[in-house]
């Protein structure tokens, strides 16, 4: 039918033959002008095939260098002192698998692992300039193992930069070890805000950002918007109480008035239910955007959508404040985007980039203190001539009075980066990124770093 | 789109009417066509060429009469952009598409495509005309690539994520710069091998010879630092730490570097800092910022270097700028994220 109508359209205009030649020409012209012009532009993301061809790409690239290399009769200089090894561990527990609570993210076991990878790489390309051996030793201790011992035997072995992917009690436990006197303990994953106050320890930096951190990189974008009556719903484990304490102070930071707090204290699992359940549990509330504190992601996400009144969700869910995220692509970030799907062939997480970052930190602090002394390392890491590019813009270095990390945090949408934090509204004498956190003067660190 | 039967003999029956129609169409469009080349081409001024990272084209702007006149697809992700020796041709590296894209510097045509390796950034051409060097930002990799055999020649392994690409006049020495590593990398152009490494200053993006070789300039994004090394020995001659008033020290973030052939003025676009450093070559001292578009990060001067144009990324645009009086004359609105530049005398 449309191809008749276009048919008869075409006859009756037509019928002046010259003017149809010159309408035909010109139409003809501008669709293939504008098929030129009006190349969509494709996704800047490597497929699954993508990272599949590429890796088969340099692997045929690598054959052929090493041919022309040999054609051209170089052989690997050999001469010259060895080269300086510098030994890191990556120390995790296997965990007990929690039960899926969603049919589109795996459940991970391997976090952290692909980016203390990543890191050793690029500290070797660096180091093979500079006699340089960066050498990443693995451990995962079973579920019933004993993870004290690994890491007595790994002192042992000689390591003194050990990266834990463990929580905030083993991370404790370590550190005060007898053992752990004369290593640098390196926390990718534990967020807790006690392990950056009273529980602070000299011998542990933190290159996963604190909960406090997270909250208050939020919180100063919505008092930004000018949204800043919350209402915060708590789901019933402790990390969701711990991050809605965070939020808490946060809106007293920064101006921000909680105007209703209720636990959401139902374990079952809500997929068909929510929309039944939640309207009910956030009615009768006045706010203009709805905090959530679920960690686990156990029914955060489900409250998008639901709610009584039309509102935002942020939080543990909607807009999310993070270190990393998929939709980030600023600052060189695409490259290591795709450097790390096609080596682990999935996305990069928070606590991936927390361990490139310690890796990196020790890399670059040996490289610039010209040494690989412990105490030198540790001394130049903490230092005002630490810095370190990690695809934020800007350098990131570690706070000296609690020895967490100093990076910007992405507030991101599922889809698409939001806004980062700090937000330039707010000021600071020193470093706008010491607006999110504890910072020196709020420190309850007794350790002076 | 096969035509009926009857559409055939209407057609016939009015077919030398249709001829001319035809024709006319044709010199039409042609006429309109041509008149667009003409002016890009320019007679005597001189031609800008913009790559626009996220819009996939080139713009290009008549020096002149300073304005745009003609938007060109080139391939994915177009950043570095240089000419030939010669000057007939213009090479982008359309860093998405793993190539090189060579366009047709009178037609702007698409004529051939260059191999690069993956994800070519920036790259210099060596002073015989033939040999390119191309920086594989995501693969650790100096490419080599001949561009009459249009092939790869060969694959100097550097640092992390190199970037920056400068040459003596003599082209015996080529001098990359690692973003990841922090090394300006010191390349002898006979045996591809690496002389020398210089650790810089964090995020090391450009660098660049002076038009006599002595000097090497260095910039790094997030050390926020200039670096101007000795050409021969490679030595720290100075280090450059900008200090702009009212402007917080994380957003100076120093990109793209040009030198006045006179020796007079180097240039350092200032990336969000949204500023252009003017630095006496001869004292190694600013003396001046000049307020540019947003994200500035690429620059190139005009044959006769009376004007000096920024990329400006995230204020889609291009700043002109007075050379003589130090001052920015004109804006001038891109594409998406106008990344590099090259101007044809």
């Amino acid at each position: 039918m449309p191809f008749r109508l276009n048919r008869l359209i075409l006859r009756d205009h037509c019928r002046i033959a010259p003017l149809c030649a010159v309408f035909a020409g010109v139409f003809l012209g501008l669709f293939a002008f504008s098929a030129f012009v009006a190349t969509p532009a494709l996704a800047r993301e490597d497929t699954l095939q993508e990272i599949e061809e590429r890796k088969a790409w340099d692997e045929k690239r690598k054959k052929l260098r090493e041919e022309r290399r040999k054609k051209k009769g170089v052989t690997k200089k050999k001469s010259g002192p060895p080269a300086e090894k510098i030994k890191i561990a990556f120390l995790t527990q296997e965990i007990k698998i929690p039960p899926a609570l969603s049919n589109l993210d795996p459940v991970l076991t391997d976090e952290g692992v692909y980016g203390a990878r990543i890191a050793i790489v690029d500290n070797n390309t660096t180091g093979k300039f500079l006699n340089q051996d960066y050498i990443l030793d693995e451990v995962t201790v079973p579920l019933d193992g004993d993870l004290t011992e690994a890491f007595k035997k790994l002192v042992a072995g000689g390591h003194r930069h050990v990266v834990v992917n463990l929580p905030a009690t083993d991370v404790l436990a370590l550190a005060d070890l007898a053992e752990a006197s004369e290593v640098m303990i390196y926390n990718i994953s534990a967020p807790d805000d006690a392990l950056r106050n009273e529980q602070c320890r000299a011998n542990v930096l933190h290159t996963i950002p604190s909960r406090a951190m997270l909250a208050d990189a939020l919180a100063q974008f919505l008092v930004k918007k000018k949204w800043k009556e919350w209402f915060l719903v708590i789901g019933p484990r402790e990390g969701d109480r711990l991050f809605a304490a965070a939020v808490k102070r946060a809106a007293d930071k920064f101006g921000a008035d909680i105007e209703e707090e209720r636990v959401w204290d139902f374990t079952a699992d809500i997929r068909r239910t929510a929309s039944a359940e939640v309207p009910v549990f956030t009615q009768d509330v006045d706010y203009d955007v709805l905090i959530v504190a679920d960690e686990p992601g156990e029914f955060g996400e489900y409250l998008i959508w639901r709610t009584w009144d039309p509102r935002l969700v942020a939080g543990t869910q909607g807009l999310v404040p993070t270190a990393w995220h998929r939709a980030h692509e600023r600052w060189g970030a695409a490259q290591m985007q795709n450097r790390f799907r096609r080596e682990a062939g999935r996305w990069m997480t928070s606590v991936d980039y927390a361990a490139w970052i310690a890796v990196r930190s020790v890399g670059e602090a040996v490289t610039r203190a010209k040494s690989t002394d412990f105490t030198k390392v540790k001394e130049f890491m903490l230092g005002p001539e630490f810095s370190l590019a990690a695809y934020k813009g800007i350098k990131v270095t570690y706070r000296p009075w609690n020895g967490q990390l100093r990076e910007r945090i992405l507030l991101a949408a599922p889809r698409s980066l939001v806004s980062v934090s700090p937000q330039k509204e707010f000021l600071h004498p020193v470093s706008e990124v010491d607006t999110l956190g504890y910072d020196k003067p709020e420190s309850k660190c007794g350790n002076p770093g | 789109m096969k035509p009926s039967v009857r559409m055939k003999r209407v057609l016939r029956r009015r077919g030398r009417l249709a001829v001319f129609g035809a024709v006319f169409g044709a010199v039409f469009a042609a006429a309109f066509g041509a008149s667009w080349g003409l002016s890009a081409a320019g007679a005597w001024a001189d031609t800008a060429y913009i790559t626009n990272e996220k819009d996939n084209s080139i713009s290009v702007i008549d020096m002149d009469k300073l304005e745009v006149v003609k938007t060109v697809n080139v391939g994915q992700r177009p950043r570095g952009i240089i000419m030939n020796a010669d000057g007939t041709e213009i090479f982008v590296c359309t860093s998405d598409d793993n190539r090189i894209t060579v366009l047709d510097a009178k037609t702007l045509e698409i004529k051939y495509h260059l191999p690069s390796g993956p994800d070519p950034e920036l790259f210099i051409l060596h002073p015989d005309g033939r040999t390119l060097y191309i920086a594989n930002e995501d693969d650790n990799i100096v490419t080599v690539t001949d561009v009459i055999d249009k092939e790869i020649i060969d694959e100097i392994p550097v640092g992390v994520e190199p970037e920056g690409m400068g040459m003596n006049p003599s082209g015996k020495m080529l001098v990359n710069t690692s973003e990841t590593t922090n090394m300006a990398h010191f390349i002898d152009t006979d045996t591809h091998e690496i002389v020398d490494n210089v650790l810089v200053d964090t995020r090391p993006r450009v660098s660049i010879f002076d038009k006599e070789g002595k000097r090497v300039w260095i910039t790094s994004e997030v050390g926020g630092t200039l670096r101007i090394l000795d050409g021969e020995s490679h030595e720290l001659i100075k280090k450059i730490k900008f200090d702009i008033p009212s402007v917080n020290d994380e957003a100076i973030q120093p990109v793209g570097v040009r030198l006045t052939s006179d020796g007079k003025y180097g240039f350092v676009a200032l990336g969000p800092a949204n500023r252009i450093a003017v630095i006496d070559a001869q004292t190694l001292e600013v003396i001046k910022y000049i307020l540019v578009g947003q994200r500035v990060w690429q620059l190139a001067l005009t044959s006769d270097e009376k004007l000096l144009v920024s990329t400006n990324g995230v204020s889609n645009d291009v700043t002109v700028i007075d050379v003589e009086k130090l001052k920015a004359i004109k804006s001038i609105k891109m594409g998406r994220f106008p990344w590099g530049i090259v101007i044809q005398p």
